[in-house]
């Protein structure tokens, strides 16, 4: 079922990662993305090791791992962000609804849309906030006219919780927001171009409590509508949001299950000293 | 993935562990001591050891409390996962037992004044060979605790039965007592009462030792098969009725 696309791969975390894919059931709902044997190399460093991973449509799947772990990197391996990154090499294999992402005849801007993308600190565009929404769909030309456009808008906003603290001040500067709600502006961007996946980088790590809790909120009412990755540096912040959960160390994979079982009895020691804070 | 009691980034955490523990070991060998200075002073009659154990049970729920407190304190402040969490839950669940451990034996002193010469009916001669078994599997199931021994827990669910055992064998003896000795029914009865304190103790102690278990591995103790019990008034619904 899987095919060592690079050669390099040592046939020792091949086995390794192998075993780390959950059972998907019934429950998870339709598999979204896979990846087998991902290798990222920076120039002669390697990044990340034989990562073979599942994403399913209804689960929030988390990545945990100390800084530097790699689990930011996988993440942005899945829409090929690392693609700017001249030294970064990717190998093996990451599919989008069975479709190799990294294949030539993929169009990396689609992709992106397709694999929306949230990252640490907000960002968002230096326009109003009608028009950081309407960015997208207007160069995806997701919309024929103005009403449609304005439905978008409000449809994303909505979505992202947003909609009833700005629908009165659309023309003001997305900048001038809060971080929270500069955040759930971000969410509401990714959102606008109808994607299938999103990717959170550290969504909240700039963010306070309250702001926090709301994007909480915000992932667990959109799960099920897009699959959702989340790389977090918070482990009660990925205990509370995701439903599976893998643990990156070194540039592998050392566990990847069912988020409540990775914190109650995780199966690997290294998993254990990380999330107890036993780790050196 | 068992705690192997390695040390937490955060020094202090251990600390807070480190003193539940003390706590839980001072508890349970409290607990112990009340059963065997109970027993004690029902052979011989003491009233003043029996008095003493009533006083004493004081401090066993003192213990609790402040048991309860700190690990209160120490989810809330700590957010423990895994083993940890695991580990501290079973504590706040062993409290709780083991200061019913203490009540039994509290109960068992209490009833010294009312039996006076029970020691010498025929039924009273077993007690002190129960009592044994349930003070070891009291201490076998801290013990376990400590050292973090599932194996140990374990063993200590399974010996239980013996104290099972007894109290059907005192539970018969005392019946055929009461019927032969009409005028002797009341201290008979405080003697049964003992030897079903003595049964509970030895339940309690699986209790414990289940919560160790689960801190240690995960996942629940395995049920064990109780055998027939003759003092069982109801029988249990079997499965898919």
């Amino acid at each position: 079922m899987t095919e060592l696309v690079d050669s390099t791969n040592s046939s020792e975390s091949y086995t390794m990662t192998e075993s780390a894919v959950p059972n998907i059931s019934a429950g998870d709902g339709p598999l979204k993305m896979t990846t087998r044997n991902v290798d990222v190399f920076y120039g002669d460093k390697q990044a990340i090791n034989g990562v073979s991973i599942d994403v399913t449509m209804d689960n929030v799947t988390a990545f945990i791992g100390p800084s530097g772990c790699g689990k930011s990197t996988f993440l942005r391996c899945l829409n090929r962000m690392n693609d700017t990154i001249p030294i970064a090499k990717v190998t093996g294999e990451i599919t989008l609804e069975g479709e190799d992402i990294y294949a030539a005849k993929m169009d990396v801007v689609q992709l992106r849309a397709r694999v929306g993308m949230v990252f640490q600190k907000p960002n968002p565009f230096p326009k109003s906030i009608y028009d950081n929404i309407a960015y997208g769909p207007r160069i995806h030309g997701l919309a024929t006219s103005k009403d449609e456009l304005d439905n978008i808008v409000e449809t994303s906003l909505q979505r992202a919780g947003l909609w009833r603290e700005v629908q009165d001040r659309l023309q003001d500067s997305g900048t001038a927001l809060s971080g929270g709600q500069q955040q759930r502006l971000c969410i509401a961007r990714a959102i606008a171009v109808d994607p299938e996946v999103i990717l959170m980088d550290e969504p909240c790590s700039a963010l306070d409590p309250i702001a926090t809790a709301k994007i909480e909120e915000l992932i667990h009412e959109l799960r099920g509508k897009y699959a959702i990755v989340i790389v977090t540096h918070n482990m009660q912040q990925a205990a509370r949001v995701s439903q599976r959960t893998a643990f990156f160390h070194l540039g592998t994979l050392v566990e990847y299950g069912v988020t409540s079982d990775i914190f109650t009895n995780p199966t690997q020691e290294k998993t254990r000293d990380y999330i107890t804070g036993r780790y050196g | 993935m068992a705690n192997t009691g390695t040390e937490h980034t955060v020094k202090a955490f251990d600390t807070d562990i480190n003193e539940l523990r003390g706590m839980v070991a001072e508890i349970g060998g409290r607990s112990e001591q009340a059963i065997a200075k109970a027993m004690r002073a029902l052979e011989k009659h003491d009233l003043k050891l029996a008095a003493e154990v009533v006083a004493e049970d004081k401090i066993i729920d003192e213990l609790e409390k402040r048991i309860d407190e700190l690990t209160f304190q120490t989810i809330a402040l700590r957010a423990p996962m895994a083993d940890d969490l695991r580990e501290l839950i079973a504590t706040f669940k062993i409290s709780g037992v083991v200061e019913r451990i203490g009540d039994y034996a509290k109960n068992i002193a209490k009833r010294v004044p009312v039996i006076a010469g029970t020691h010498k009916l025929g039924p009273a001669s077993l007690l002190p060979s129960m009592s044994n078994i349930a003070s070891e599997l009291v201490r076998d199931s801290l013990e376990a605790f400590a050292r973090r021994d599932a194996d140990l827990a374990l063993e200590v669910s399974e010996r239980d039965q013996i104290v099972d055992d007894f109290y059907t064998s005192i539970f018969r003896s005392v019946i055929t007592y009461m019927i032969e000795n009409p005028k002797d029914i009341g201290e008979a009865a405080h003697l049964l009462f003992i030897a079903k304190n003595l049964e509970r103790i030895g339940d309690h102690a699986t209790n414990v030792a289940e919560m160790v278990y689960f801190a240690a591995r995960g996942e629940p103790m395995p049920e064990r098969d109780r055998g027939e019990n003759p003092t069982d008034l109801l029988e249990e619904p079997s499965n898919g009725k």
